[in-house]
């Protein structure tokens, strides 16, 4: 049913995979390399939609082509040729949802103990752990997510731990393994954590860190740590003396001082991401985004000039106490402020929402007076959360040449009432709400109501 | 950015006088009662001493009101939150300032939250300037490993309003909590039978204890499986003065409340009901009516596993009554607009959405003859709104709670005004 597509990817993505991908030989794919093979698609005319590109523009009563898995063309008029032709009309188009915090697979549902596979909750520091080896594809959370638009994203590790451990971002495709899902050439991200989490899981423990000051001590000797190996292992290419044992946890930590993986940080206070910075420039690695980042409208300033995402919900907040001070209007001061702001789930019921929690935002900013017309807002779910998991050049923007991920929804996606109806996968339909024999169900859902779209 | 912040702020000084001593008309706006009048365009709203005197089209307005113009504005009963910790939670995480669940075996049924209530939460300020104006609080179960109370019964659950007037309750244990499914296993020995049995034994002992308390006060009677406090506190189940509120999501758990408040002639309230439209016949012939979390379709656990968007409307369109709310909602009491516009998107129509939202939760927990509805009589519990009060792009203009504007700030608004001057010179600190 499947039909390989070649995968033509930008030079840099490439050389990160290659960069990143160990036990690389000529017969085959490297070792947990993705083996993601797209849907069958046709050439696809989407016809008369109001279109969010992704880039900040609004095209009305607009056409997108695709073909071949790419974005083709996208404006008024455009020729039809043998294509299949689909009434858009009525509709909005805009780029697949991409979320950039998810534990999709990591905690599955159902969430029973014996799938807790998040957190590695035995060492403050578990660089060495990969999530994408307690993803279970068999999630029905994939699914349901896939109702919500999302097309892409990133799954990450818990955040008991300073360093939790490699991400993975992934096509919303569900497959048999994890590498039948993994997003091809998609940096590794890692999860970092500030806070309340780490203290407390170690604190209660006995151990270090207690405190918030033992949290970043604990990032430092890890950095010290991992610049050491670094330098062992590039001395050794050049010559210098005997490369350092391989060590699973330093290779992923000098990932990053290499800037091949992207920092994820959980970091709710502002003064708390403040001090990451230092760290980071101590180090010299980029933050690519804080997560959770409920104060990052304190410090917007702060994170354009060091051109960090924040990445944040829409109205949660007074949980704990590092949510104490989190309020709607975060997205509409940092994205007014210019800072990259994206919206992110970290919940198995928010991913399938994200464009009605831009939503809370966008009326949360009216009530003071901030207009966020709808080309604005579907940024920080697409081209903005692209550009967060380092895959905003192939992706998150209805642009030629683009991957052909494209949601249709019946109308204005910030609407409560409105839902997608179609979603593209790399031009292949992988979601159709009124066509149930188009929709993936997972295993696990057999047999249930979900089996016949009542999740959805 | 400014400039605009001040005209809202003149919108707020505009209604900020009014107060419930005071005859308000409040006219022009489409209004959405809830009641038998339906909607109504270009209404007018006459509210006196804290109640609404009249509402219509062709009402006369005395003169000395004061007039509240709401032209092109769309006007609703205030929100009802049906579940949850409302005045009883601060910060979840910090365990000083969270009441709703105790230790220890002292009080089942009888743990009454209400000596707890703060009417002065920060959290009550968030909620109700999102339109939120009355409450259920409801006790919460300990969970099964946790040292909290290991009974299936939880407590009492009151009504409050979330206004300014001195006296909160509007009705004191309107409800008692009982936990089934997964938690009543939980807490009660590791099998859900085993909280059949335990319920069961608690209603046998408070009908036992309602015909020999006499004897039982003296000392002359057995022992029973609850306090006595407790039993008290099921007397007023039994004689259907307060609601059994079950917290129970699978579908032959369901069944079995259908059972047990049949044969003891208790009402029955089902809070979850992820699977109750799978026996919506049964709970609409037995008149019970389901608070749904109405967002949550995911198999959570496998009390959940056939969870679905669209139950409310299934629900509705087999006759029951359906109201919105989770109890793990209480900072976002405010998202039972999204649960209503999410409903509206999977079959309900617009008017069942929102009376789920206000008028039913007001007749699940026996004040709707007070509230939930926009009719003459009714405490004057209103909603200003600026466009459609079901989309999460809108925001209410101004809420009333028993005819009084309350003020529309909030510790969030506070930070937001703070932080939205990002020319200022000033540190944040000194933005006052």
């Amino acid at each position: 049913m499947k039909k390989l597509i070649p995968l033509v990817l930008p030079m840099a993505a490439m050389l990160l995979l290659s960069a990143c991908e160990p036990g690389a030989d000529d017969d085959g794919p490297a070792a947990y390399a993705s083996r993601y093979q797209p849907l069958t698609s046709t050439p696809t005319i989407l016809q008369g939609a109001t279109v969010l590109t992704g880039t900040g523009e609004r095209l009305d009563n607009a056409d997108v082509v695709m073909s071949d898995g790419k974005i083709v063309a996208v404006g008024a008029g455009l020729d039809a040729g043998d294509m299949t032709v689909v009434d858009a009309s009525g509709m909005w188009i805009t780029p697949g949802v991409i979320d950039v915090h998810s534990h999709l697979g990591a905690y599955p549902s159902p969430s029973v103990t014996a799938h807790s596979d998040g957190n590695e909750a035995t060492d403050p520091n578990t660089s060495q752990v990969w999530v994408e080896h307690s993803v279970w594809p068999q999630d029905p959370g994939f699914v349901t997510a896939l109702a919500g638009g999302v097309t892409s994203l990133q799954i990450l590790p818990g955040s008991a731990n300073l360093f939790g451990g490699r991400g993975v971002t992934l096509k919303n495709v569900p497959g048999r393994n994890v590498m039948d899902m993994k997003f091809p050439g998609a940096p590794y991200g890692l999860k970092m954590a500030c806070g309340e989490n780490p203290k407390r899981v170690y604190g209660s423990k006995g151990r270090s860190p207690s405190t918030r000051m033992g949290n970043v001590a604990g990032y430092r000797s890890a950095w010290i740590e991992a610049d050491d190996y670094r330098k062992k292992k590039d001395g050794a290419g050049e010559g210098k003396g005997e490369p350092p044992k391989r060590d699973l946890k330093l290779e992923t930590l000098a990932g990053v001082l290499d800037g091949e993986i992207l920092v994820h940080n959980h970091c709710y206070r502002a003064d708390e991401m403040s001090v990451m910075f230092e760290i980071a420039k101590e180090f010299d690695y980029k933050i690519t985004a804080f997560h959770h980042a409920v104060e990052a409208y304190k410090i917007a300033d702060l994170l354009r000039e060091n051109d960090t995402c924040a990445a944040i919900w829409a109205d949660w907040y007074g949980f704990k106490m590092e949510a104490f001070d989190g309020i709607r209007e975060n997205a509409a001061i940092l994205d007014r402020e210019d800072a990259c702001t994206v919206m992110h789930s970290d919940s198995d019921m928010g991913i399938q929402r994200l464009h009605q929690e831009s939503a809370k935002v966008i009326g949360a900013a009216a009530r003071v007076g901030i207009d966020i017309p709808p080309e604005r807002a579907i940024r920080w779910i697409s081209s903005n959360a692209a550009k967060a998991l380092g895959i905003g050049d192939v992706v998150g923007t209805l642009e030629a040449g683009k991957m052909a991920d494209v949601t249709v929804w019946d109308g204005n996606p910030f609407s409560v009432y409105t839902k997608a109806q179609k979603v593209y996968i790399d031009g292949a339909l992988a979601y159709d709400i009124n066509d149930a024999s188009v929709n993936p169900v997972t295993d696990f859902t057999l047999g249930t109501s979900a089996q016949h779209g009542g999740a959805q | 950015m400014k400039s605009l912040i001040r005209l809202t702020s003149a919108l707020l000084v505009l209604v900020a006088g009014t107060s419930a001593a005071q005859t308000t008309a409040i006219t022009g706006a489409t209004v959405h009662t809830v009641g038998p009048d339906g909607t109504l365009e270009n209404a007018t709203i006459i509210i006196d001493g804290g109640r609404i005197t009249d509402v219509g089209t062709n009402v006369s307005i005395p003169a000395d009101a004061q007039r509240i113009d709401a032209t092109g504005k769309i006007i609703t009963p205030g929100l009802f939150s049906p579940l949850g910790s409302l005045g009883l939670s601060e910060v979840g995480a910090v365990a000083g300032t969270n009441d709703s669940t105790q230790r220890g075996d002292d009080f089942a049924a009888s743990f009454d939250v209400s000596d707890a209530f703060n009417p002065r939460s920060i959290l009550i300020a968030i909620s109700r300037i999102d339109g939120i104006t009355r409450a259920g609080i409801t006790p919460r179960a300990g969970r099964s490993g946790d040292d909290g109370s290991s009974h299936v019964l939880s407590g009492l659950g009151s009504v409050v309003h979330l206004g300014d007037s001195p006296e909160h309750f509007v009705k004191h244990g309107a409800v008692v909590v009982a936990n089934f499914g997964e938690t009543g296993s939980g807490v009660a020995g590791g099998s859900r039978a085993t909280a059949v049995q335990v319920l069961r034994a608690a209603l046998d002992d408070a009908v036992d204890y309602q015909r020999n308390k006499g004897a039982y006060d003296r000392g002359d009677w057995r022992d029973y499986s609850v306090s006595g406090n407790d039993l008290d506190a099921l007397q007023s189940v039994l004689d259907r003065s307060a609601a059994m509120l079950f917290n129970v999501n699978r579908a032959s758990d369901i069944s079995v409340v259908l059972s047990v408040a049949e044969e003891y002639n208790i009402r029955a309230i089902v809070a979850g009901g992820s699977e109750a439209w799978m026996v919506a016949d049964h709970l609409a012939a037995a008149g019970v009516p389901v608070i749904l979390d109405g967002i949550n379709n995911l198999p959570g656990n496998f009390d959940r596993i056939n969870a679905r968007l669209d139950s409310a409307s299934i629900l509705i369109g087999a006759g029951v009554e359906v109201s919105f709310g989770a109890s793990a909602q209480t900072s976002n009491a405010r998202l039972l607009t999204q649960s209503a516009g999410i409903a509206v998107a999977n079959g309900l129509t617009w008017d069942q959405a929102l009376e789920a939202i206000t008028l039913a939760p007001a007749r699940i927990y026996g004040v709707d003859a007070t509230v939930g509805s926009i009719e003459s009589g009714k405490e004057a519990d209103l909603i200003i709104w600026s466009a459609d009060p079901l989309e999460l792009t809108s925001y209410p203009d101004q809420v009333y709670i028993q005819g009084a504007a309350i003020s529309m700030e909030s510790r969030q608004t506070l930070l937001r005004d703070r932080y939205l001057q990002t020319d200022s010179e000033l540190p944040p600190a000194f933005r006052n």
